[in-house]
């Protein structure tokens, strides 16, 4: 029998609908207004008339991205840390949260301090700067010059997200372990035929997150690579904001479209490939987050 | 007599023969107390994969977490840029003093970045920390799954993009007039609106100190309530039907039914996620102020972060700007161990 709705439960019902629509629309479009106005002609742009379809299209703002080879360079360059970034925090992720979930771990409790000590304390970001600078004298006394390696080894890792894979893990039932070390599977093959397979959402997840923050970093790319050849995609995008909104450079701008439209252009093009992908990982980091979630 | 102390505990009164024997558990206990070590060692060789496997974690961060923490003792030191910390001079509390009690402009300046550090994380605690939980509770009144699903998407959405992508957006939706070009799209639909008056519009919103909290907060609820609602909604899903139908039998109208159904199903999540929130209390994002404000709006923007890093990285006082960031961690970490004590001395639910 389907009860009748409270009068209450309607109108809050109504008011959910409400806000729900008006948030998601609100969330989706700067992203809408940013690919309207990169395609949109000058006048349209610098006069407000452009508000949510295009008008008076143009392609100019691409294509001098795309002519441009710096942002060829800087897009390669953020693909090379997104990859071995992911990779190297992967690896040393599903390996010691591996570890931290055993509970024949010796130390067990000191060993998880130590992560956990680094989410309630960080020394901060000029004590960190200095010690990138000492990092980076060893790196190039040991004939590492490349400032790319040493963003991918030195940034990252998360404590939270080694806790998330830890957790995901100790949910694994022990018999399963114990069944396949009885068939001979060794330490490594347990970890990577059995467990990471059955938390298949949460390594996803935690790899989703990884390859997010390093597809997105900025701060520390920016302070630690020197060579302007060498910076990623979003390092290019600011310098080109700060350039192009500084009224002196931009009084002798006259090309057919707004310089708010190469920004634009830049801003769509490095969200590209996080919309192609989120839709194939989008199910699995509800899940995921829930699954590793905070248990202690 | 320790010693005869000692053989009793291995023997245990057997009621079936009616007389003592030895204890063989007991006797393995004892053992692995007088060789402690060794067997540590014996552990230790039986599963030496597992501790390979931490090595690379624990140098990582002990590399890049917590030898900043050995460089932040710079705070005490004079700043020398050719020596290790452990070889500088040392120079007691004196960057403390200059920016706790001296009253000059350096410390007025600290203080006023002190505060705003506070001030946004208080804000964010007073409007952004309940959005995600309110957007959970909508998210629960969509029976409809693909609805749900969109909404979802939607709203998860922006936590996907960088700052910069974000502060740029921002920037260029309320940037500024000029003879050539027209304000932001942002600023003038809110001119229309009569929220702000033409002349605020033209001149920028974020190059006004009194609009840049608002702003702040406005992007940080923007970016971060869908994705900050999966957990709370995640407890409101697993609440039983059968609970609502009790309350409904008993009268209960929809705010009754969050009063007293709701709300104490979550209550335990809102505990955590609220420490998880005081923990970051005074370690707001860096990067998000450092893109969006600039020397006009120092006054509301500037937070010990960024004040750190124009003294210590732009500028070369180092040991002045360890020790603003070591008051504000000191400060942070007290914040967290506090609100843990008091959380777990009134629901029993604790983080740490």
């Amino acid at each position: 029998m389907k009860r009748k709705l409270e009068i209450s439960e309607l109108i809050f019902k109504i008011i959910s609908y409400m806000i729900l629509t008006v948030f998601a629309l609100a969330c989706l479009y700067p992203f809408v207004y940013a690919v309207s106005a990169a395609i949109s002609s000058r006048h349209a742009v610098e006069y407000a008339q452009v508000i949510l379809f295009p008008k008076g299209v143009q392609f100019d703002a691409f294509a001098r991205m795309f002519n441009n080879n710096m942002f060829w360079n800087s897009y390669s360059n953020t693909l090379f840390l997104t990859f071995y970034g992911t990779i190297w925090e992967m690896l040393l992720s599903i390996l010691g949260a591996y570890a931290l979930s055993k509970k024949r771990l010796l130390f067990r409790k000191g060993f998880n301090f130590f992560l956990v000590f680094t989410m309630w304390f960080a020394a901060g970001i000029v004590p960190q700067y200095l010690n990138y600078l000492a990092t980076k004298r060893i790196f190039n006394g040991i004939g590492i010059t490349d400032d790319k390696w040493l963003v991918v080894l030195a940034m990252g890792m998360a404590a939270m997200n080694i806790i998330l894979l830890r957790n995901a893990f100790e949910g694994v039932p022990s018999e399963i372990e114990e069944a396949a070390i009885v068939d001979g599977a060794t330490e490594f093959q347990v970890l990577t035929k059995v467990y990471v397979p059955m938390c298949k959402s949460t390594v996803a997840t935690v790899a989703l997150f990884f390859g997010i923050s390093r597809w997105n970093g900025y701060f520390w790319a920016r302070q630690m690579i020197s060579d302007s050849n060498e910076h990623p995609l979003q390092v290019f995008i600011r310098l080109r904001l700060e350039e192009f909104t500084d009224p002196d450079q931009m009084t002798g701008w006259n090309e057919t479209y707004a310089s708010d439209s190469v920004i634009y252009a830049l801003i769509v093009c490095s969200i590209v490939p996080i919309l192609v992908i989120y839709p194939f990982i989008q199910k699995y980091f509800a899940k995921g987050t829930n699954e590793g979630g905070v248990k202690e | 007599m320790a010693a005869n102390v000692k053989a009793a505990d291995f023997l245990v009164y057997d009621e079936e023969t009616g007389s003592y024997r030895m204890d063989p558990e007991q006797a393995v206990r004892d053992d692995v107390e007088r060789h402690y070590w060794k067997h540590v060692g014996l552990m230790i060789v039986k599963d030496w994969r597992l501790y390979v496997m931490l090595i690379p974690m624990i140098l990582v961060f002990l590399f890049w977490r917590y030898f900043p923490m050995y460089e932040l003792l710079g705070c005490f030191k004079v700043a020398d840029e050719v020596k290790p910390v452990s070889e500088q001079y040392f120079a007691g509390f004196s960057y403390f003093k200059r920016l706790l009690v001296s009253g000059d402009g350096l410390s007025a300046e600290f203080w006023r970045a002190f505060r705003n550090t506070f001030l946004l994380s208080f804000y964010g605690l007073l409007f952004g920390f309940p959005a995600p939980i309110i957007l959970a509770l909508f998210f629960n009144e969509v029976r409809s799954n693909i609805m749900r699903s969109v909404y979802q998407v939607l709203t998860y959405l922006p936590k996907f993009m960088s700052t910069v992508v974000m502060t740029s957006l921002t920037t260029l939706l309320v940037k500024q007039g000029s003879l050539i070009s027209g304000m932001g799209i942002v600023s003038r639909a809110l001119v229309a609106i009569g929220a702000i008056s033409q002349e605020t519009g033209m001149a920028g919103l974020l190059n006004q100190p009194q609009f840049f909290r608002a702003i702040y907060q406005i992007t940080g609820i923007w970016e971060g309530a869908g994705y900050g609602s999966i957990v709370f909604f995640a407890a409101i899903i697993a609440i039983s039907p059968t609970s609502y139908e009790a309350a409904q039998i008993d009268g209960a109208g929809k705010m009754a039914q969050m009063r007293y159904v709701v709300l104490p199903s979550i209550l335990s999540t809102i505990v955590i996620m609220l420490i998880t929130h005081i923990g970051g209390l005074l370690s707001i994002g860096y990067e998000k102020v450092l893109l969006l404000y600039n020397t006009d709006t120092y006054v509301t923007a500037d937070v010990v972060s960024t004040f750190a890093q124009r003294y210590g990285i732009l500028g070369a006082n180092k040991g002045l700007a360890s020790a603003s960031e070591m008051i504000n961690n000191v400060v942070g970490m007290l914040l967290v161990i506090g609100a843990n004590t008091i959380a777990r001395k009134a629901s029993n639910t604790s983080l740490y």
